[in-house]
């Protein structure tokens, strides 16, 4: 495991930091096009997401588009993007990259936002207007924090996707750790190489952790109650619960 | 397309590598999550561990692992074994949380009327709790198989991805028609093994004919 230990004294290294071709640099210019994507894929998903689980309409939609983006080599997809942008004259900028790294994400955080609202007990949702509150008010005080745990979990499911296609975007762009990765393996530098994947490695985990963090603590406080409740009364199925996502399932029934 | 044509022979070489280094992988993962999703069932502890690190595994970006197995399995950083071995892994992985689910999905009253009918702890698995998880295991192995085989692409950056050479070559020639034939290949190639699983299934679990279409379960997180 050598090799390892020399990457992370590398990495370690205050010197390797600096530099427009620095850890540093690279490591923001990593997370400004991971958080850029996220953040408009987002934009574009979460709304579409909440409304097709709001009304119910365009479900296949919903399911087409995930199988499909599954099945979709994200590694041909940017190549392809890239050429076709260079084609239209935009050169070697980072739009065609922004591009693909958007249409990756939002797959996932649609689907996460709308199997959150789709999880939500309808009961729950006909005592809320049966109390008289607008469709408006529903999607936005019942349906919303109710679906939060599921909603964030496609944020992280994005996320993942996006750093690690982030990574393999720097063979079709300069910036980003993946530019590690690729000059290591095209000069035969392994050190190099092993440096960008501890690196990768590092930051994949570290935002996973954030968010998996993040998906327990929008648990609204009402579920974990009520979650915790059932746990007591019935000590043969608490084991079995698994966490946040059987939370929402079982939503508040005490009123 | 007058490229396809010309070149039948490359892709169809580059399609049966795509072939074998997806399915060899999507086997091996599936094999592997049987006896570890087995034992997580049993040993209630090591069900957290198991997935802990198989989560982390997965969490890895591929590039990163194909690049660090060789400094662990002794190989060159070139070496297709690499790539196997992390395939092999991140189907492990994806296939271990549904194995779990397709062995949680059984119902707990089937299995102790089984245990009381006089089955052994082992012919129960066999012959009780296995056969009944069977289609919610096929739904999530077409998952895995159709993550798998588009993943595979990535591959390419170490000098072995299949059809996803197709992805490095047309793009350092800046010819679109080469990558367009790789995707088409790639999706093409993700429908005819999955029509196949859909077949096996139909023939070894001949009463879940109308089981429920993978779209039942959640997103997994793919790559």
């Amino acid at each position: 495991m050598n090799f390892i230990v020399d990457a992370i004294a590398f990495i370690l290294d205050p010197a390797n930091w600096a530099g427009e071709t620095g850890v540093g640099a690279r490591l923001s210019q990593h997370l400004f096009i991971t958080f850029l994507s996220v953040l408009i894929a987002a934009a574009i998903a979460v709304p579409l997401g909440l409304l097709i689980g709001h009304t119910g309409r365009a479900r296949g939609a919903i399911i087409g588009i995930t199988g499909a983006a599954r099945a979709l080599p994200t590694f041909g997809v940017m190549t392809l993007f890239v050429l076709i942008g260079i084609q239209f004259g935009a050169g070697l900028s980072l739009t065609p990259v922004i591009v693909v790294l958007v249409v990756l994400a939002i797959p996932p955080l649609l689907a996460g936002s709308y199997s959150g609202v789709e999880a939500v007990d309808r009961q729950t949702v006909d005592a809320a207007r049966a109390q008289g509150m607008t469709e408006w008010q529903i999607l936005t005080q019942v349906e919303l924090p109710l679906a939060l745990p599921l909603l964030v979990g496609g944020l992280r499911s994005a996320t993942l996707q996006v750093v690690a296609t982030a990574t393999i975007a720097a063979y079709v762009a300069q910036g980003g750790l993946g530019r590690y990765l690729i000059e290591g393996i095209q000069t035969r530098d392994y050190l190099r190489a092993v440096v960008g994947a501890v690196l990768v490695a590092a930051l994949a985990l570290l935002l996973d952790g954030l968010l998996a963090a993040l998906q327990r603590l929008v648990v609204p406080r009402g579920v974990s109650r009520g979650s915790a409740r059932t746990k007591r009364s019935s000590p043969g199925t608490a084991t079995r619960s698994s966490g946040t996502l059987e939370a929402t399932r079982t939503p508040v029934t005490e009123g | 397309m007058a490229w396809l044509w010309n070149n039948l022979d490359l892709v169809l070489g580059l399609t049966l590598d795509h072939i074998r280094l997806s399915a060899i992988p999507i086997l091996l993962g599936f094999a592997a999550s049987l006896p570890l999703g087995w034992v997580a069932t049993r040993v209630p502890w090591l069900r957290g561990v198991l997935l802990t690190v198989f989560n982390v595994v997965y969490t890895i970006p591929a590039l990163a692992l194909f690049v660090v197995l060789p400094g662990i399995l002794g190989t060159k950083v070139l070496d297709e074994l690499n790539v196997l071995v992390a395939m092999t892994l991140y189907a492990t992985a994806m296939m271990l949380r549904g194995t779990l689910d397709a062995f949680g999905s059984v119902s707990g009253d089937v299995l102790q009327s089984a245990t009381a009918q006089g089955y052994s702890s082992a012919s129960r698995f066999w012959t009780v709790q296995l056969p009944l998880a069977g289609p919610v295991l096929l739904a999530n192995l077409r998952v895995v198989s159709v993550s798998t085989v588009s993943l595979l692409s990535v591959a390419a950056l170490v000098g072995s991805g299949g059809l996803g050479r197709l992805f490095t070559a047309g793009y350092s020639r800046s010819f679109i028609d080469e990558i367009v034939v790789g995707i088409v290949f790639i999706l093409l190639l993700a429908l005819l093994f999955d029509a196949l699983l859909v077949l096996a299934g139909r023939l070894v679990l001949p009463w879940a004919r109308r089981a429920k279409a993978p779209t039942s379960i959640p997103f997994v997180k793919v790559r």
